[in-house]
């Protein structure tokens, strides 16, 4: 096999652009079936109390409603809180959906209308009359700050903060320079493009295959067999396409449930689509306080670290990002402590959202690094290379890679950073003052055991198959990639299936580490193939091969050859003809190397430099140019991987300057339920950006030395804009996001 | 989303009949109307579309003037040449506002008889008294970053979200009503009203009355006008404050100013008083910053909007010096 004809580390397209861009693609709210009847959600307009009465009498009459449910009438089900719990559910109780008449948060569904049409659905809908007794609520963090406590033990598997180390508190008293400051971010909804939606389809053989939008089919499946009571031969979960899911289809959410329940009660193919509106009704990043504290001798060193979190979570699951640890991989700091207390608010539970955790606290802990480097009179940059961390002192590892000061070497470069004036204000252009920013980022890199199966075909075609996903993330072509190379094959002879139960088993697609656990698992799986398939040329009489040596044979183009004499080789076909096989399939599961890995830190790196125009009579930014230079091990396909550090530097840009769901406290609802009043960025406020990757030899992390690419683009990027807008303005906005009217 | 009757109008009196019956509402380009009916916003019962009235042109007017037919799209507008030429200002205020997509779609009526963005007025859930009247204005106490500063009332404090609207009133335009009771001409400033005690009234119309025509004057500031807009991202977002400043200087005299604000109240907000600071002056910072307090003197903030005030002053005397400089789009 030739370097050139390489797959991985080839620029490709994504294999299943074709066909999302032509309507091919089915989404779950796309499946149809005869006779399905729809479901519309009807959500409480009060955040907590309980529903006093519903009245379906009008909308039951409504011609083609088929059943109003309640939590009146909905069937016996199970009860336990350990039937509702998920792969990423946090230590508590569930959300359980028509359980009982209480009410938890606004937005929560309390009945849901089936009818033969949609229109009828919805109509019909607007005519259930819900009276609920309100009782009073509380889901403003601020107000209740006082009661933040400490997560209790079980953490649903999150990591506790570090423990603290050295003095903190008497370094930080006796530190030369020191600051010391709060920075407050709001609640942020995920808004994929696609809502979420379930279809729950009756088969022939009356096994029901359910077509979900989700993170991890098998998460899905397995919430749908303990709450229904279940197992794996009645029920199956699709979800071959996701159209953007950002951490929301982590968890099974409620319009899974409410479809699987009327199928099952109606014996007849149901779907349940969620409404823009109701997008917001459901897990979201939490609003956070943190305060992080610096001390410093006067040339910069860092001396102590504070990173303290004041998170909000829901009254009955406890959920805990990693908010505070992030200074351990950047950072050298012997005096050090961390916290993460917990309020508990009316809300819905939060759930993960792109770099949980780390986009919050990586944030502060950056603006507080910018904070000091000012008070300091040293180069933001300069300063963060002098405490630069050559281990992890939260786990006192060495890292099994970290190419971060490349990262800022290469990405200076890029940018022109040792043009930079030191003091704010120092650059205009017209009515507008130029500033520039930057900022480090760091997430995990992690792999999960996941399993994989390689079908070999007579004529060369491959099938490659894992129960993962692909929510634009790449995974269909990137996973293809890896099989072709595995057995020489062109991209086209290979095909990837994903998506569904019945495949090979995988872990929830999260946390970047799809590629580094599925992708394992199908080199493994098209390695094990591929040493079948030569040992079949090898062993067979006639064969060109006959006694060759294993290692001696190569692999591509669909043909076997020997590496010494290419002249002797045959097709795939011919040697599976000749050793007797029609088809060779293997099933590999691969799980990481723990004893090794737990010897070191895994992580990626990236450092982010921003521009920033800011009016300086209408206080309105531009982000003029971003650079983010990441070092994320070995890139399989630097196409794909650009598209994720694009989209994660898009991110970047709301999450600073335009993302906040808006609490009315009053009402304890979000308001701003829409895409017109819930900002992200458009093409008009995303202008330059360069993407450069360092690449990293890494073994440790898995066996393709690639770290995960889906977080990483966006940690950093609103603190380097935050941090630019303070070179341009003097200002320092503690919050997100930064508005106009922050910089009046 | 309740059930209606829909019914495609064949001519203007018969388009006004039947949408004068109670709970009728007009169709056109179904922007707005359409996101509202979803959202049980509004309830028509009778749809009447008109869209295939013949009101699409754009026509000269004797004496110098352009009349846009009541079913021009937004896009047709902002892109006709005689609009461009001789009205910058509006075309400018156009294409400002919402997305190609929607500009393609929405009409100059339709466009005049958009609902505000209000949060509360948008979800069924929350007491808003202009979807219900008299069941409250939470936005008082609540989340009003976007909400208005002049002439708001006890009741209600929503903004009007056009921005075409903001440089129809700058130009002094006048719309054209046809009606069960007859025919009649309202100047822009009396189309939209203050919410008062009453806000779940948004215009001066009467039942069944149809917007056949906006009438521009055959004075279009086109030397010297702007469109400001300040907003929290660059494309697709509503006014926190915008600003159509129109002036018209003769031997380095400004011989007429217009001052025109949207995103600061529940109409498009026309200030006279604020213009007739710069009659007979020069332009410059002094003369606009003494125009843009007028502006502001009466104004109030509910908390979150506080900063429109300062925003708004600020957005007049950049509006006014971008004006007098030729103009440029924003």
């Amino acid at each position: 096999m030739s370097g050139a004809k390489a797959q991985v580390g080839r620029a490709t397209s994504r294999v299943d652009g074709r066909a999302k861009v032509t309507g091919a693609a089915k989404y779950a709210a796309d499946v149809g079936a005869p006779g399905l009847l729809y479901g519309w959600v009807i959500s409480s307009a009060v955040a907590r109390g309980r529903v006093a009465s519903i009245d379906a009498t009008e909308a039951l009459a409504v011609a083609g409603v088929v059943q109003v449910f309640t939590h009146q009438n909905r069937p016996h089900l199970a009860w336990f809180d350990r039937s509702y719990r998920d792969d990423d559910s946090p230590a508590g109780s569930p959300f359980r959906p028509l359980y009982d008449d209480r009410v938890h948060s606004s937005g929560q569904p309390v009945a849901l209308v089936v009818a033969d049409t949609l229109e009828a659905a919805r109509y019909a809908a607007s005519l259930v009359r819900v009276a609920y007794e309100a009782e009073p609520h509380s889901t403003d963090l601020r107000a209740a700050r006082g009661e933040a406590r400490p997560p209790s033990k079980l953490t649903g598997g999150r990591e506790p903060p570090p423990e603290p180390r050295g003095d903190p508190d008497g370094a930080l008293a006796r530190a030369a320079v020191r600051v010391d400051a709060e920075y407050h971010a709001p609640a942020e909804h995920h808004n994929p493009l696609e809502p979420h939606a379930t279809t729950a389809v009756w088969e022939d053989d009356g096994t029901l295959t359910v077509y979900d939008k989700t993170q991890g089919v098998l998460n899905s499946l397995g919430y749908i067999k303990k709450v229904f009571g279940l197992d794996d031969a009645q029920v199956r979960v699709r979800s071959p396409f996701v159209g953007g899911a950002f951490g929301s289809g982590l968890r099974p959410q409620y319009q899974l449930f409410l479809a699987v329940m009327a199928a099952r009660e109606l014996g007849r193919p149901v779907r349940v689509a969620l409404t823009r509106q109701q997008m917001f009704t459901f897990g979201h990043r939490p609003e956070t306080l943190q305060r992080v504290a610096l001390g410093a001798r006067a040339d910069g060193t860092l001396e102590a670290l504070a990173h303290e979190a004041t998170a909000a979570t829901s009254r009955s699951e406890e959920y805990v990002e990693s908010v505070v640890p992030w200074s351990g991989v950047l950072y050298q700091c012997d005096n050090a402590k961390f916290s993460h207390d917990l309020v508990k608010l009316d809300l819905f539970t939060p759930l993960d959202m792109r770099a949980p955790g780390a986009a919050w606290g990586v944030y502060a802990l950056e603006c507080a690094i910018d904070e000091l480097a000012h008070a300091c009179g040293v180069d933001p940059l300069a300063l963060r290379l002098k405490n630069y961390a050559e281990r992890d002192q939260n786990k006192d590892l060495p890292f099994s890679s970290k190419e971060l000061r490349a990262c800022y070497r290469l990405g200076a470069e890029a940018f022109g950073w040792s043009k930079r004036p030191t003091a704010p204000r120092s650059m205009r252009e017209g009515e507008r003052l130029v500033g520039w920013g930057v900022a480090t980022g760091a997430w995990e890199a992690q792999q999960m055991p996941a399993s994989a199966r390689a079908a070999l075909s007579a004529d060369g075609a491959l099938i490659v198959s894992s129960a993962t996903a692909d929510f634009g993330t790449g995974t269909y072509t990137v996973m293809a990639q890896i099989a072709a190379d595995e057995l020489g094959l062109p991209l086209e002879h290979v095909t990837f299936k994903l998506g569904d139960s019945s495949l090979p088993q995988a872990p929830l697609s999260g946390g970047s580490w799809t590629v580094s656990s599925v992708g394992s698992a199908v080199k493994a799986a098209c390695a094990k193939v591929r040493d079948r398939l030569v040992r079949l040329a090898r062993l067979a009489k006639g064969s060109p091969l006959e006694g060759a040596r294993g290692e001696d044979v190569v692999l591509a183009e669909g043909r076997l050859c020997l590496s010494s004499d290419p002249s002797r080789s045959l097709s795939i076909g011919e040697a599976m003809r000749l050793g007797g096989e029609l088809r060779l399939e293997e099933t590999v599961i691969s799980a990481p190397d723990l004893p090794r890995q737990s010897r070191y830190s895994r992580s990626t790196h990236s450092a982010v430099f921003a521009e920033v125009k800011v009016d300086e009579d209408l206080g309105t930014i531009e982000v003029a140019r971003v650079v983010s230079a990441v070092a994320a091990g070995r890139v399989i396909n630097p196409k794909t991987a650009r598209s994720q550090i694009l989209g994660g530097v898009v991110w970047g840009i709301g999450m600073v300057l335009e993302e906040e769901s808006l609490l009315d406290h009053n009402l304890g609802r979000f308001m701003n339920h829409n895409l017109a009043e819930y900002h992200v960025p458009v093409n008009a406020d995303v202008h330059k950006i360069d993407v450069l990757f360092v690449e990293e030899s890494d073994d440790v992390v898995n066996p393709l030395g690639a770290k995960g690419l889906g977080e990483i683009g966006l940690v950093g990027v609103a603190a380097a804009v935050a941090n630019a807008v303070f070179h341009a303005t003097g200002r320092r906005v503690r919050k997100l996001p930064i508005t106009l009217d922050d910089l009046l | 989303m309740n059930r209606f009757a829909y019914h495609r109008a064949a001519d203007r009196r018969e388009a006004s009949a039947a949408a004068a019956e109670p709970g009728a509402a007009f169709i056109a380009g179904g922007t707005n109307l359409v996101d509202l009916m979803k959202e049980n916003v509004a309830r028509p019962s009778r749809l009447v579309d008109i869209t295939r009235l013949p009101l699409r042109g754009v026509e000269e007017l004797d004496g110098g003037g352009l009349r846009l037919g009541a079913l021009a799209t937004n896009a047709a507008v902002a892109a006709d040449p005689r609009v461009v030429a001789r009205y910058p200002l509006l075309a400018r205020a156009i294409l400002s506002g919402a997305s190609p997509q929607l500009r393609n779609m929405a009409t100059t009526g339709g466009n005049l008889l958009q609902r505000t963005r209000c949060y509360y007025f948008y979800d069924t859930a929350a007491p808003c008294n202009k979807r219900e009247p008299g069941s409250g204005c939470p936005a008082k106490d609540g989340l009003n970053r976007i909400h208005a500063i002049l002439g708001a009332s006890e009741h209600c404090i929503a903004t009007h979200p056009s921005d075409m609207c903001v440089a129809l009133a700058a130009l002094d335009a006048v719309v054209r009503v046809e009606g069960p009771g007859g025919d009649r001409a309202i100047a822009f400033g009396d189309l939209h009203r203050l919410p008062g005690d009453e806000p779940q009234r948004d215009t001066t119309l009467r039942a069944g009355e149809l917007i056949v025509a906006v009438d521009l004057p055959p004075e279009g500031f086109a030397r010297h006008s702007a469109y400001l807009k300040v907003r929290d991202r660059a494309s697709y977002a509503f006014a926190l404050v915008s600003v159509a400043a129109a002036l018209a200087i003769e031997g380095g005299t400004v011989r007429e100013a217009r001052i025109a604000l949207g995103g600061v109240a529940h109409k498009p907000w026309r200030d006279r008083e604020a213009e007739a600071k710069l009659a007979g002056r020069a332009p410059g910072l002094d003369a606009f910053r003494e125009a843009a307090e007028a502006v502001v003197r009466g104004a109030k903030g509910y908390r979150y909007n506080d900063f429109k005030i300062e925003l708004a002053r600020r957005a007049v005397v950049r509006a006014l010096a971008m004006a007098a400089a030729g103009g440029v789009a924003s």
